[in-house]
């Protein structure tokens, strides 16, 4: 029941709020994530004995059941969930929104329906949450993004979507293949999928395979972020890149490794290396960026290359370094995007070529965006580095073709994203003060809500072993 | 090993205590106080170090203190452990001496300056990196160490982050050693892949033992660490940013870019020389790079104006030699050399910022001259400096340099030769420095003749503490063939580092290499002594001006490497994201839409308005399926 609590929160909470006028909203969202972040805590604390589950029937006729797993996987990015969101809702707390109890009421639909894709064991069930998260963030974009934010949310949305009806129709079609009268249960689904020959999996992979590669986003289906990041107000910012993210990656390791292992290997190789092209691809591109979004847009998408890569290289370190990097990516990029709003407000401006001197006139930020920006380049001894080596671990063990060249390949991004990463802290935070629309340093509310990255980004970083062992369970079973 | 290698952890801790108290503090803490920790933390450590130095040599094993798991994955697991045995006992008791040493010299130094607490928050965090570096137990230790100094050498070389000169100085610093960082990283991943661990004890003991690994991994994996050392110890091909790593605060120069940081990779190999002695070839390798490194960059001091500059092209020379040695298998003697280099090198440094403080900021040595009646004390010692580097015998760069010329004579002749001329450059530019700075008349503005003072005891006890080290430093290693003994230096290392044998050579060979080197040398110092004792500048030409340019790598760098990347960028991004990719999608998209706008004759056409539907839809039949079953 504890985990039905993780979406039911925020989903009343949000339907309550697009009944609210002005303030409260602001309030109730803060609250409402403060809780959720509560029982996400003792979901993932139970976690170290053993898996939660949740069943109940749901729609019979269909075979669909509402059924929850809560492993070590999916509690850590109940977890992620609930602390990045709380972290946004403290980071709004001096902001103004218009419309506030709609724009706070869709934040948490949006995350009532992650927490469902992260904690669904029923495929049906599984989709709906899908759409629950993504239908929001549309919304959001379109109406409180920047000037070209009509024409970019159709073209994500349409982009999405298209992704979303080919895993659906790969669904249906492995719900037509379970026994009797049909299921969607994730076990049955499975079964069927996995007793497939190989040839249907081959092709069934990439039906369910594209919707993922969308929402990571995999080189090519990539073009759709960087201005989608750039257009959307930065709370949504923040559900897309640190969340949104998450939910491809995540579907990839429970709703295609296991359902078409064949596909799988077969096509282990092909995207292992659309991944590294993405990596150094995205890293060059991301050297030339001005816009900060964009930079860290692209800095992202060559993060995920690596993460993917890892998922399909079959070998349970680096499976490991997923996972736990799935965690780690989150908490950091919601650092960057959080510095890169802040700089925006205080400074009118995203563009680089404008900025500069942060370390005389907010040297608190400066600081704040270094440590972060360490942690973007996975730094040893902050959380982005334990990933990072477990994942190079596990692309040069692993089952792939050529696997030295594709691990020095993917190596050249931690040159690449040392190079933007500090092009980036240089035309910043480093050179002579530059004018500000509003001078001031960290406000209280920011400073705690960096404080709660920045803790963890470091804590992680030293000792990782918690995160570690409450997954190590789950990255054992995938890697095989 | 007993009682105090067990606190090994304290080394480290108080630096880090003291990073922790100035940087969360740094706009509280009055800058004496913040001196005062910074300094005393790293006292304590030294105090703690000493202790251990004296306990690890009667030690016939290292001790390893295990603090907790760092990575533990299935079969990985690497804990974050410190091992003490007479090798990194030596190399904590070089950080912590000269680091304190170069602290206190920092209070006076850097009093000025408003960022003064931060200063000492990130040496402080350098030392911590530093200690780890050399303590760990395993590589993935060492490589945190590794890249944490990298760090503290890209903020401090940054540290008056409003030049932009200095920012890109320290950009290039960091990017660079990532570069080698690669390197290293990819040798972790061939030892794990071979050996399935990283740790010094469990690998070296299965060195050879397996005869299913062919010898190229061990070639493999030396290559990649060897990538690594050339980064951080400014080796060709990625020497280039240590030069302009001179834009930080000289006692950072110092301490950083001189003694300790820029040896790691020296550390690293010596470490590691079990493994290289099965990999002969990387070992021609390394000792080709670091005698070219050695010439090439003697070749560039000799025709530099700025005082830090001469001495940062004289540390990758010299860093050079200490690489010839290990790749002339003497280990020992590299890191004999790393000593006795980080006594001189680190006076040196001190006393160029000794002069710089005097001179108000001013570095081009053009500009200097005469200053040795000013300041007695600081030319005194920077003179003891010269002459240890230069290898006068009795001072200690004599010890450590000829035995690193003997042990490169039994390795080839060819390599002897090429580096007594190396030798012999060193003592040209040394002195050229020395006596455009000391010697002659002064030839700044008259404002600066009347500020020309002797620096504050803070800054001249570290340098005369030094000056005694670089002329005693040396006799821990008198040669084998005056004392009919192995030197004392190698006994103590003995237990951990093993040289390789390349054939003896006879002691009357062996006096007579000396003499040739120390002759030639001392030629070369008396020579530039003299030419520079009242010396005439002009426009230079040719060879000079190559030289004076620094044979124009940085500009070869540039035009090879840095802008076709950068081009490449601009076209992907032009060309292949915003045409080919995009242009792709859009296009997709554009017919959709156009088959839309026919088929939407029929509809309203307001897609929000249908999305909007869709949710409301999906929301009440998920609630209500839900609630109703229940």
């Amino acid at each position: 029941m504890i985990l039905v609590l993780l979406i039911l929160i925020p989903l009343l909470t949000g339907a309550l709020s697009f009944a609210i006028k002005g303030e409260g909203a602001k309030m109730l969202a803060l609250i409402s994530t403060m809780a959720t972040l509560v029982v996400a805590s003792c979901v993932s604390g139970a976690n170290f004995s053993a898996a939660i589950t949740f069943d109940a029937a749901w729609i019979p006729a269909l075979g669909a059941r509402f059924s929850l797993l809560g492993d070590g996987m999916s509690s850590m990015l109940c977890l992620l969930t609930a602390i990045v969101m709380m972290v946004v809702m403290i980071a709004q707390i001096n902001k103004e929104t218009e419309n506030a109890g709609s724009f706070y009421g869709l934040m948490l639909l949006a995350q009532a329906g992650l927490m469902g894709v992260f904690l669904a064991s029923d495929a049906l069930l599984f989709y709906v949450f899908w759409e629950l998260a993504l239908i929001p963030v549309y919304f959001l974009c379109s109406i409180w993004g920047g000037e070209r934010r009509i024409a970019v949310t159709f073209k994500f949305f349409v982009y999405t979507f298209v992704g979303s009806l080919m895993m659906l129709s790969g669904l249906i079609f492995l719900y037509l293949k379970t026994p009797g009268t049909g299921s969607y249960a994730w076990a049955d689904i499975v079964h069927a999928g996995s007793s497939l020959p190989a040839d249907q999996q081959q092709w069934l992979f990439w039906l369910i395979f594209i919707a993922f590669a969308i929402k990571m986003p995999i080189f090519p289906f990539h073009t759709w972020q960087p201005d989608a990041y750039e257009q959307s107000p930065t709370p949504v910012t923040i559900v897309l890149s640190a969340l949104m993210v998450k939910m491809g990656l995540f579907a990839v390791l429970r709703w295609l490794m296991p359902v078409v292992p064949m596909g799988v290997t077969y096509w282990t190789d092909t995207v292992v290396v659309l991944c590294v092209i993405g990596i150094v691809y995205a890293s060059c591109l991301a050297i030339v960026q001005t816009d900060i979004k964009r930079l860290i847009a692209y800095s992202s998408i060559a993060h995920m290359g690596l993460m993917c890569a890892a998922a399909f290289v079959h070998n349970s370190v680096g499976m490991h370094g997923l996972i736990v990097q799935m965690f780690n990516h989150g908490i950091n990029i919601t650092g960057m995007w959080l510095i890169v709003s802040m700089i925006e407000h205080r400074w009118g401006t995203r563009d680089m070529t404008k900025l500069g001197g942060m370390a005389s006139s907010a040297p608190q930020m400066a600081i704040a965006l270094v440590i972060i920006a360490l942690g973007n380049v996975a730094l040893p001894l902050t959380n982005g580095f334990i990933g990072e080596f477990m994942m190079f671990n596990g692309l040069f063990q692993g089952m792939i073709s050529n696997h030295t060249v594709i691990t020095v390949l993917a190596g050249l991004g931690i040159i690449l994203g040392a190079v933007y990463t500090l092009n980036m802290i240089q035309k910043t935070a480093y050179g002579e003060k530059t004018p500000m629309v509003i001078a001031a340093d960290l406000s209280i509310n920011e400073y705690l809500g960096l404080a709660v990255i920045i803790s963890l980004i470091i804590f992680l970083g030293v000792y990782p072993k918690p995160l570690l062992d409450l997954t190590a369970g789950v990255a054992q079973v995938m890697a095989r | 090993m007993g009682n105090f290698s067990q606190l090994v952890y304290l080394v480290p801790l108080f630096p880090l205590v003291g990073f922790l108290i100035n940087g969360l503090l740094w706009n509280k803490m009055p800058k004496t106080l913040a001196g005062i920790i910074g300094s005393g933390t790293i006292l304590a450590s030294f105090c703690v170090s000493l202790a251990i130095f004296f306990e690890a040599k009667t030690a016939t094993q290292p001790v390893i203190v295990t603090l907790f798991d760092f990575i533990s994955s299935g079969k990985l697991q690497i804990p974050l452990a410190f091992q003490v045995d007479q090798l990194s006992a030596l190399f904590l008791l070089i950080i912590t001496g000269i680091g304190f040493l170069i602290h206190v010299y920092s209070t006076a130094y850097m009093h000025d300056d408003e960022g003064m607490v931060k200063y000492f928050a990130y040496l402080n965090l350098f030392v911590f990196s530093m200690l780890l570096l050399i303590l760990g137990a395993n590589y993935l230790v060492m490589f945190i160490g590794w890249e944490g100094v990298g760090l503290c050498s890209y903020l401090l070389i940054g540290f008056w982050f409003k030049k932009r000169e200095y920012t890109n100085a320290a950009k290039k610093a960091f990017v660079m050693n990532r570069i080698g960082d690669l390197g290293f990283l990819v040798g972790m991943l061939l030892v794990l892949y071979n050996f399935g661990t990283l740790s010094y004890k469990e690998f070296f003991s299965m060195l050879g033992s397996n005869p299913a690994i062919p010898s190229s991994t061990y070639t493999w994996i030396t290559i990649c660490f060897f990538i690594g050392a050339t980064g951080k110890s400014a080796q060709i091909p990625l020497y280039t940013w240590l030069p302009d790593a001179m834009a930080g605060p000289t006692p950072v120069s110092a301490l950083i870019h001189a003694a300790t940081m820029v040896t790691a990779g020296i550390y690293m190999i010596a470490r590691s020389g079990a493994l290289y002695a099965l990999a002969p070839m990387t070992l021609h390798i390394v000792a080709v790079i670091g005698l070219a490194t050695a010439l090439l960059a003697a070749t560039i001091a000799i025709r530099q104006y700025d005082i830090k500059k001469v001495l940062a092209y004289s540390t990758v020379s010299q860093l050079g030699f200490m690489f010839l040695a290990l790749g002339s298998g003497a280990y020992t003697i590299a890191v004999f050399h790393v000593m006795t280099h980080a006594f001189f090198k680190a006076l040196m440094f001190l006393g160029s910022g000794s002069v710089i403080h005097a001179m108000g900021g001013e570095q081009d040595i053009r500009k200097m001259g005469g200053l040795g009646k000013y300041m007695k004390i600081t030319s005194a010692t920077f003179l003891i400096g010269c002459l240890a580097i230069a290898g006068v015998p009795m001072f200690s760069g004599f010890f450590s340099k000829d035995a690193i010329l003997t042990a490169a004579f039994s390795n080839s002749p060819i390599l002897y030769g090429l580096g007594v001329l190396a030798a012999m450059m060193t003592a040209f530019y040394m002195f050229r420095l020395y006596a455009l700075t000391f010697r002659g008349s002064f030839r700044g503005t008259h404002e600066q003749e009347h500020h020309l003072h002797e620096s504050p005891v803070a800054m001249t006890l570290p340098l005369i503490i030094l000056a005694i080290l670089s002329i005693v430093g040396g006799y821990v290693g008198l040669p084998e063939v005056f004392t009919h003994k192995e030197m004392v230096f190698n006994e103590y290392l003995a237990p951990v580092v093993k040289n390789l044998a390349h054939g003896e050579i006879a002691a009357n060979t062996e006096i007579m290499l000396m003499a040739i080197s120390t002759i030639a040398s001392l030629a070369m110092a008396v020579f530039a002594w003299v030419k520079f004792g009242k010396p005439t500048f002009s426009e230079s030409t040719g060879l000079n001006k190559a030289l004076e340019n620094k044979w124009y790598i940085d500009e070869l760098y540039d035009a090879a490497i840095v802008k076709p990347i950068e081009a490449l960028s601009n076209l992907l991004d032009r060309f292949a994201e915003r045409l080919g990719i995009d242009g792709a999608v859009n296009g997709v998209g554009k017919t959709v839409k156009w088959g839309g706008d026919r088929l939407r004759m029929l509809q309203t056409g307001q897609v929000g308005f249908y999305i909007f539907v869709m949710v409301l839809g999906m929301v009440a039949l998920f609630t209500l399926s839900f609630f109703w079953i229940h």
